[in-house]
């Protein structure tokens, strides 16, 4: 059984719908004794860093989140997921989970790509990755795969080797990350067709090494 | 390279797809559900579902054709067409959404934009604007005013200030519609889609009047949109998606070529 994580961020049945569709069983859950016991937990979320952190921390699940990540439980974070598992969030100066060293940061206020285009904030619609490091989630990703992405803050792992592969928005950033049994896409899977749907079939698959 | 969007608009009404030439003498083409999944499988970027509905009973509908999408489509949709309240917004969104739009009700009640913006996120708000030409005047300087009731009402409000508010309430994105140019298929307005990239800094999708893919070409390459709407080319099979991501990418217009 797969958890999704709720934490009152956002919509979530999206990704309980791609794990339906793949025949993979998943449960929407904000139970920490529910979370503990699944065989892998996926978090999610969007809208704001500092919301986010607040809700988890009412509800008592950033400890249940630590201690997924320490028992070795495989974990996919998603989106607001992908920037709440680092050490920090520019977003309203917020303290996050830190289980892996990076903070999320701004896209510039007036950013452009290399030929002085206007590039317009939030990073809004598909993107392609530049694949840096071989990972099991990523297996059988074709080259040519572009993932859905929609956010304002971007993920910046403090160490090189976190970083599995890069998106380019006027500069590259680290759009999925992965340390030991968490592995984070800045994406969303859920909505990326087909090649998002394969990267949750490979998560559902991952024994967290 | 982020690539711009292409977006298949589906009118439905009491649950059947229409497409509306100029918001007249609708002809019902067939179930949004299964036109949707074709559209996935085909490689559109994104959908959009208005619901010109009247009716509470074709509501209801409505929401079942959003969830039997979201069970089978995995690209982001957007539904529009009646939302008034942050409650009608919720369900859609619970029904599976990513996105809902809000048209005449936000010019009506422009705290609905704010409203939806703080409790779903801004990401999720997409403000729909009718925009019809007209003489430039004091109340209108750009000479493009935003129309409501499904382009039958003026609103007085000038577009350029209208997408402006839009966006510091916290609208995440612009569906842009020229009323002139809907249901022409000779080419999106492409002055006013440019003008109104140029007055906000988020994303602009651009409506009304796509015929051929140069049309697409055009208002992604010089008026700037980051998307473009299209109907009536790929709903009665004039061209493909991939006819056109191909013309586009042939342009240098990044795209998702393939899926």
């Amino acid at each position: 059984m797969i958890a999704i994580v709720d934490y009152e961020a956002g919509n979530l049945t999206s990704v309980w719908r791609a794990f339906t569709a793949l025949g993979v069983p998943a449960v929407i859950t904000g139970k920490g004794e529910e979370i503990l016991a699944a065989d892998r937990v996926v978090f999610p979320g969007q809208g704001h860093a500092g919301a986010g952190m607040a809700s988890l921390s009412r509800l008592g699940l950033d400890e249940v989140l630590r201690t997924v990540f320490r028992r070795g439980i495989p974990l996919l974070g998603i989106c607001l997921g992908a920037q709440i598992v680092l050490d920090h969030s520019e977003e309203s100066d917020t303290a996050c989970l830190g289980l892996l060293a990076g903070k999320a940061l701004r896209f510039p206020e007036n950013h452009s790509d290399a030929q002085g285009r206007r590039l317009k904030v939030p990073h809004m619609g598909w993107n392609d990755l530049k694949i840096r490091q071989v990972h099991p989630v990523l297996e059988g990703i074709p080259d040519w795969a572009q993932f859905y992405f929609v956010h304002s803050y971007y993920p910046e792992p403090e160490q090189e080797r976190h970083t599995v592969a890069q998106s380019s928005f006027g500069f590259a950033f680290a759009s999925v990350l992965a340390y030991e049994n968490l592995v984070a896409t800045q994406f969303h899977p859920e909505k990326s067709g087909r090649p998002g749907l394969r990267l949750l079939a490979n998560f559902a698959s991952w024994s967290g090494k | 390279m982020l690539s711009k969007r292409i977006i298949p608009c589906l009118d439905v009404r009491d649950g059947r797809l229409t497409k509306g030439v100029k918001f007249l003498g609708n002809a019902d083409i067939g179930d949004p559900v299964e036109m949707a999944a074709r559209y996935y499988d085909a490689g559109a970027d994104e959908l959009v579902f208005y619901d010109i509905t009247a009716s509470a009973e074709g509501r209801g509908i409505m929401l079942e054709v959003v969830r039997r999408v979201a069970d089978q489509v995995f690209i982001p949709f957007a539904v529009g067409g009646g939302l008034a309240s942050v409650s009608d917004m919720y369900k859609a969104l619970a029904a599976g959404a990513d996105k809902v739009s809000v048209n005449s009700a936000a010019v009506k009640n422009p705290d609905l934009i704010a409203e939806g913006a703080r409790q779903f996120g801004s990401q999720c708000i997409v403000l729909g604007m009718d925009v019809r030409r007209t003489a430039v005047s004091g109340r209108i300087p750009s000479g493009y005013e935003v129309v409501i009731n499904g382009g039958r009402t003026p609103a007085g409000l000038d577009a350029l200030v209208w997408a402006g508010q839009g966006q510091t309430l916290g609208a995440g994105e612009i569906c842009l519609n020229s009323i002139d140019a809907d249901g022409t298929q000779n080419g999106y307005e492409l002055t006013l889609t440019g003008l109104v990239g140029a007055a906000v800094s988020i994303p602009v999708i651009a409506s009304g009047g796509a015929g051929r893919p140069e049309h697409i070409g055009q208002v992604l390459s010089q008026a700037q949109a980051d998307a473009a709407l299209i109907a009536s080319m790929t709903h009665y099979g004039y061209y493909t998606i991939a006819q056109i991501k191909e013309y586009l990418a042939h342009q240098g217009l990044p795209v998702r070529g393939q899926w």
